[in-house]
């Protein structure tokens, strides 16, 4: 580089300023590092929710990570190896294997991903549904509100699972394959979290409508601002830290509904891994080989309980007056 | 109150014609008839015996007719008929209706008793061992899967014999009162656990909540015992949310009889209900989704009354 003296001045500068970023950077990195320290001695047990919850997520992305080679090597989690049917725990299959000689180690592993892109992509477009439905439904009330309440009212008299049952029989057939998502992995999704997103608008709803009595608001529509204005500039960004903490608490019960569905045979269809799959194969075998049911359990009970934990202390950090709601 | 109640009836009457309508609607939009897995068996039917089947039950006609012809069905008692068997289903629900209501009344009465006093006791011993072991088994009971503790239960049962292995068949509630309710107690018991966690936390919040009052404070300064002040004057205050939490749970715990009936072959409504949809019974389908939903309806205006009996400010607003 080729410098002049008015150029050094520039490259001064940009040295000083980029020392200056860097430095502002390690102290970002610095107070989250206190931030998550803080949070780990406030909230214990929050702070071990959120290890096995990183775990769960780690399992998703990287599932190779842990499968061992002895048990990729053993026995492939997909195809029919009728020579390993049955296997009880071993060295070479962790928590044996199923009646098609699939590892089921491996399987649950794999099973992590099902898990977390339901629970994850419904948690999501639940909560854009129900903070769309609900902040309109506030904000405009008379007649809209009433026909978006009806709605609502419908979906939420109607037993969540035979809904979701329904919903899915139908719509299955009519769905194509997205990337990684199966149509039967994308029912579930879409209608757990249309589902869910009706029935959790009516909170979101309440939060706005006393929101939208607020004098900023007010002073907003006085200076003219439109009303898609007001929604998004003033009363969503308000709504998030609520909408972010039901969301953690959300993706356990996702989580849940995907194997109740999948148990009942009409969730995640094989040979994709999936945990409530897993456990109403099982019953096949219950009395000869009750580990094959043990261990798809674990997994769903680990994966929502870290959730909910997580979600608690979350909720507790971010807003304490709500603490211990549900 | 009988404006408040008027008016309550008058707004189910839009979401019971919206949902009976919604469940119509999808049996006749969902792939693959009945008449499909007639004809499974033996061959596929041909095009012109199948209309001649679905013309018998009607199902020729335009959605209209044949919805306010159904409408009008049921307003009059008549739920129609099986489409495989051609018995009126009237008859089975009422074989089947008291088994599923003997289970759903168990399953709420352990979840009551198991969610309200640990909720009330963690809420009076806020921050004690009681409160950490009550919120910790709270979450842990919505985090467990009642269906892998039944498979647990019923693989544990069938090899150690702990407990009575669950009977093949059902045995009735008058015929067999005993074997009835060891046959129901841990279906039960598992359907009611698993909202117990909700009610628990619920109640513990709404105790808090309570418990923090100025008239709390008032009933302690004038030297009332402890257990006046906590079952007087704390909850009867804390009754009103409790109340609302179980028309709450109702959607939740009429899914948790279709699983564990599933899974202890229980022959009520759900078992019935996910049968009925494997073989696209529709009639059956449409008439116990509109059950289910009517309890849901119905028991949700009987909370707003309760609600407003004990809360007499949401009367007038």
């Amino acid at each position: 580089m080729t410098s002049t003296s008015t150029n050094l001045d520039y490259d001064e500068t940009q040295a000083a300023l980029f020392g200056m970023r860097q430095q502002d950077d390690r102290s970002k990195f610095l107070k989250a590092l206190t931030g998550i320290k803080g949070f780990a001695t406030g909230y214990p047990m929050g702070m071990v929710g959120a290890v096995v919850m990183l775990i769960l997520v780690a399992m998703a992305v990287i599932p190779q990570l842990f499968t061992p080679l002895a048990v990729q090597k053993s026995s492939s989690i997909i195809g029919i190896h009728i020579s390993d049917r049955f296997e009880t725990p071993s060295w070479d299959f962790w928590f044996g294997t199923n009646a098609l000689g699939r590892d089921m180690y491996g399987r649950l592993v794999y099973g992590a991903r099902t898990a977390i892109m339901i629970g994850f992509g419904a948690v999501i477009l639940a909560k854009l549904l129900s903070t769309v439905i609900g902040t309109v439904s506030a904000f405009f009330g008379g007649w809209v509100d009433n026909a978006l309440q009806r709605v609502v009212e419908m979906v939420q008299a109607i037993p969540t699972l035979v809904f979701l049952i329904l919903f899915v029989v139908m719509l299955e057939p009519r769905l194509p394959d997205i990337g990684p998502l199966s149509s039967d992995m994308l029912v579930i999704l879409l209608v757990v979290a249309v589902h869910s997103g009706f029935v959790s608008s009516r909170t979101v709803r309440g939060v706005a409508l006393s929101l939208r009595e607020e004098t900023y608001v007010e002073a907003a529509q006085a200076l003219g601002a439109s009303d898609s204005r007001i929604m998004l500039r003033h009363i969503v960004p308000n709504l998030i830290a609520y909408v972010i903490v039901s969301a953690s608490l959300f993706v356990g019960a996702a989580v849940l509904l995907e194997s109740s569905l999948s148990f009942l045979g009409y969730g995640v269809q094989p040979p994709a891994p999936s945990w409530g799959r897993e456990l109403n194969e099982a019953r096949e075998e219950l009395a000869r080989y009750p580990h094959l049911a043990f261990f798809p359990g674990l997994f769903i009970f680990a994966t929502v309980w870290s959730f909910n934990m997580f979600g608690d202390a979350l909720r507790d950090r971010l807003d304490p007056r709500l603490r211990g709601s549900t | 109150m009988q404006r408040y109640i008027i008016r309550r009836v008058v707004l189910m009457i839009p979401t019971m014609l919206g949902t009976t309508f919604l469940v119509f609607a999808m049996m006749r939009l969902m792939p693959g008839d009945f008449t499909d897995f007639l004809g499974g068996d033996f061959g596929a039917l041909d095009a012109e015996t199948k209309a001649l089947i679905q013309a018998e039950f009607g199902l020729d006609q335009n959605w209209a007719t044949q919805y306010i012809g159904w409408i009008g069905d049921l307003l009059r008692g008549d739920f129609g008929v099986s489409v495989y068997s051609g018995r009126p289903i009237s008859g089975d629900l009422l074989q089947r209706l008291p088994i599923t209501l003997e289970l759903g009344i168990f399953a709420m009465a352990i979840n009551l008793i198991i969610g309200i006093p640990i909720g009330i006791i963690s809420a009076v011993r806020q921050f004690s061992w009681y409160d950490y072991t009550g919120r910790a088994g709270a979450i842990a009971l919505l985090a467990v899967p009642n269906f892998w503790i039944a498979l647990l239960a019923i693989s544990l049962a069938g090899k150690y014999a702990l407990w009575a292995v669950p009977s093949p068949t059902y045995p009735g509630l008058f015929e067999d009162p005993i074997a009835n309710l060891k046959f129901m107690a841990f279906p039960a018991l598992l359907t009611g656990a698993a909202g117990a966690g909700y009610q628990m936390r619920f109640g513990r919040t709404a105790m808090l909540e309570v418990m923090r009052q100025d008239y709390i404070r008032t009933a302690w300064s004038k030297g009332l015992q402890e257990r006046a002040v906590i079952l007087k004057h704390g909850l009867r205050n804390a009754l009103i949310p409790i109340v609302t939490v179980i028309g709450l749970f109702l959607p939740a715990l009429i899914g948790g009889t279709v699983v564990i009936e599933t899974i202890y072959s229980i022959p009520g409504m759900g078992r019935y209900f996910i049968h009925a949809l494997n073989g696209r019974d529709l009639f059956i389908v449409q008439a116990l989704a509109v059950i289910f939903t009517m309890v849901v309806i119905v028991s949700n205006f009987l909370v707003d009354i309760a609600y407003s009996i004990l809360n007499p400010r949401i009367r007038y607003s």
